[in-house]
């Protein structure tokens, strides 16, 4: 174990959800007392960074590219928090972009956010699986776009889907609402006890064919480990 | 979260004994996608039988199952005990301005009435509902504080996502679900925990309603998509007043455009609730019972409508009927007659 106070923020949540601009609102708030640092994982090429830089938080951006996100995510996140650490950050904020929705980044030991945002439809909170299922927090975001009945109807199906999770409705844009997420996320960050070593929940595994660049569809092109649909005529 | 429930006891009972005595639970075998237990099997010994793909596909392993089950079981329940709230009084007073001097302000507002706020764009308008929505305490960069029934209200209250005390309604809130009127109201009448037998009747209510204060009709099974401006907003109004348990209702701006806005409001007030509206309308601003005039960030002063006012409201509605009457008859593809003397300012009778 490493011996370090430096605190874990886990931030994941489907893409366009209003990640970053939640994570930096809440990186400047912990900034004014603290050393806040951030990771921003991304598939494609990423400019989120430049955000995190502007705000003059420092910031590692590791773009996944060939490889599957989560399986990145994982095996890089051990190297980042023992960067965080070497920098003496008192607050590490990793925050994911659109992983598949069987994927989690959440960390366990590690306070984990979830943010998902209303314009995503009524069924999003139970399709989106462990990132949403097993967050401690979550955020919805956009709230401010849509009826009120619609935001009822959508806050019940998230704490539906997690029952566990504290649920919060922040506008990304004007940080309505941070200033209380920000207290909350630092008492419950304060309960960490040290860097987090394991993940919450396993992510699915490949290793086949397509992994190593194949691209014919077809059952005789796929080697290794291959599931199939049940397929009734 | 889960007061007054034995965690042990809950995840052992048999399902056909969970189902009489906690009935919310069913919903969250749904919920995970899991066949409910047999009625002599416990949750407990259901995910026991799971296997690591069933799992999987539950997205939690056995633990965190057994933790979310209970959890839900006690969120469901202290939700639907939650339902009925009633808030007599809201009490605001005073922060600072934003030059940091004292806002003199100690202003009680009681159930059915309804305060109007103006002021010039960036005067700290939005600012007032904010802090309402927070029920602040001292704690945003105004420093005011919202007490409710006389009382600091608890964090619980302050920071509930289910069952806010505060309800919204914004000009720029538009319906994102893809959802018949009907099934949607439905919805959420059954998301506030309500008895499924009253909801039908719920649900027509608030149409006809929505219906009456729209100028168009729209039919129960219209998409929530494609209603016009003004029927959104009217079945937003009426959802507030029938489906949504919020007490406090805060408008930001009610346009003019498709709804009846004076009987929206009156509809609201007399459901009980309090109601705050941000507006620039002489027919809205004049309505209110009290005016709040906002500058630099804080209340500079409040007006109570006096008899001149109240004289200048009925020649506004008067005026107001007569536009909505033009405007019907221009929609209706007719010519307009000359019902109004530039000269002398105020409708007569006889319509086109």
């Amino acid at each position: 174990m490493v011996s370090s106070s430096m605190k874990v923020i886990t931030f994941a949540g489907p893409p366009s959800s209003g990640k970053t601009a939640v994570a930096l609102e809440l990186a400047e708030r912990f900034a004014q007392h603290g050393r806040v640092g951030a990771i921003k994982f991304d598939c494609l090429s990423s400019h989120d960074g430049d955000d995190y830089e502007a705000a003059g938080i420092p910031v590692l951006t590791g773009v996944s590219g060939v490889i599957c996100p989560d399986h990145f995510f994982a095996s890089n996140i051990k190297a980042c928090m023992d960067w965080g650490v070497r920098h003496g950050f008192d607050y590490l904020i990793t925050e994911s972009a659109g992983l598949c929705n069987r994927c989690s980044p959440h960390l366990r030991g590690a306070v984990a956010v979830c943010v998902i945002d209303m314009l995503s439809g009524i069924d999003a909170p139970q399709k989106i699986g462990p990132m949403l299922k097993l967050a401690d927090f979550i955020v919805i975001t956009k709230g401010d776009l849509v009826s009120q009945a619609e935001r009822e109807v959508f806050a019940l199906r998230v704490i539906k889907a997690n029952p566990r999770a504290r649920v919060f409705f922040i506008n990304g844009l004007t940080g309505q609402g941070c200033h209380l997420l920000a207290k909350e996320l630092e008492a419950a960050a304060s309960k960490q006890e040290a860097i987090p070593e394991r993940l919450r929940f396993s992510m699915p595994g490949a290793v086949c064919s397509y992994c190593f660049g194949e691209t014919k569809v077809s059952d005789k092109f796929a080697v290794g480990n291959i599931k199939y649909m049940d397929i009734e005529d | 979260m889960g007061d007054n429930i034995n965690t042990n006891a809950l995840i052992d009972l048999p399902y056909a004994q969970l189902l009489r005595e906690h009935p919310l639970a069913a919903g969250f075998f749904e919920q995970v996608g899991l066949e409910p237990p047999a009625p002599q099997q416990s949750t407990g010994e259901l995910i026991a039988t799971l296997d690591e793909f069933q799992l999987a596909d539950c997205g939690m392993d056995a633990p965190a199952l057994q933790q979310a089950f209970v959890a839900y079981v006690g969120r469901m329940e202290s939700i639907a005990r939650a339902q009925a709230q009633h808030t007599r009084e809201i009490r605001i007073l005073g922060g600072v301005d934003k030059d940091g001097a004292p806002e003199e302000l100690d202003l009680c507002v009681h159930a059915g009435e309804m305060v109007c706020i103006v002021g010039p764009t960036g005067s700290g308008k939005s600012r007032l509902l904010e802090d309402i929505e927070y029920l602040a305490q001292g704690d945003t960069p105004t420093r005011r504080r919202i007490l409710v029934d006389g009382a600091v209200p608890s964090q619980s209250m302050r920071f509930a996502v289910e069952n806010k005390v505060t309800a919204q309604l914004s000009q720029s809130m538009v319906f994102v679900m893809d959802l018949a009127a009907n099934d949607f109201l439905a919805l959420h009448a059954a998301s506030r925990m309500m008895d499924p037998q009253c909801i039908p009747s719920v649900v027509e209510r608030t149409l006809a309603c929505a219906n009456d204060l729209a100028g168009e009709p729209f039919t129960p099974s219209t998409r929530l998509t494609s209603l016009s401006g003004g029927q959104s907003r009217a079945l937003m109004i009426a959802d507030l007043a029938f489906i949504s348990s919020s007490p406090i209702v805060l408008i930001d701006e009610i346009e003019n455009a498709g709804v009846d806005r004076r009987r929206a409001l009156d509809l609201l007030c007399g459901q009980d609730k309090i109601v705050f509206v941000v507006t620039h309308d002489p027919l809205i601003a004049l309505m209110g019972c009290k005016r709040l005039v906002i500058g630099n960030g804080a209340v500079r002063s409040i007006i109570e409508p006096d008899d001149a006012e109240r004289t200048q409201l009925r020649a506004l509605c008067t005026i107001d009927e007569e536009l909505s009457r033009i405007r019907h008859a221009i929609r209706s593809g007719e010519r307009v007659a000359a019902t109004f003397d530039a000269a002398e300012g105020g409708g007569k009778e006889g319509g086109p």
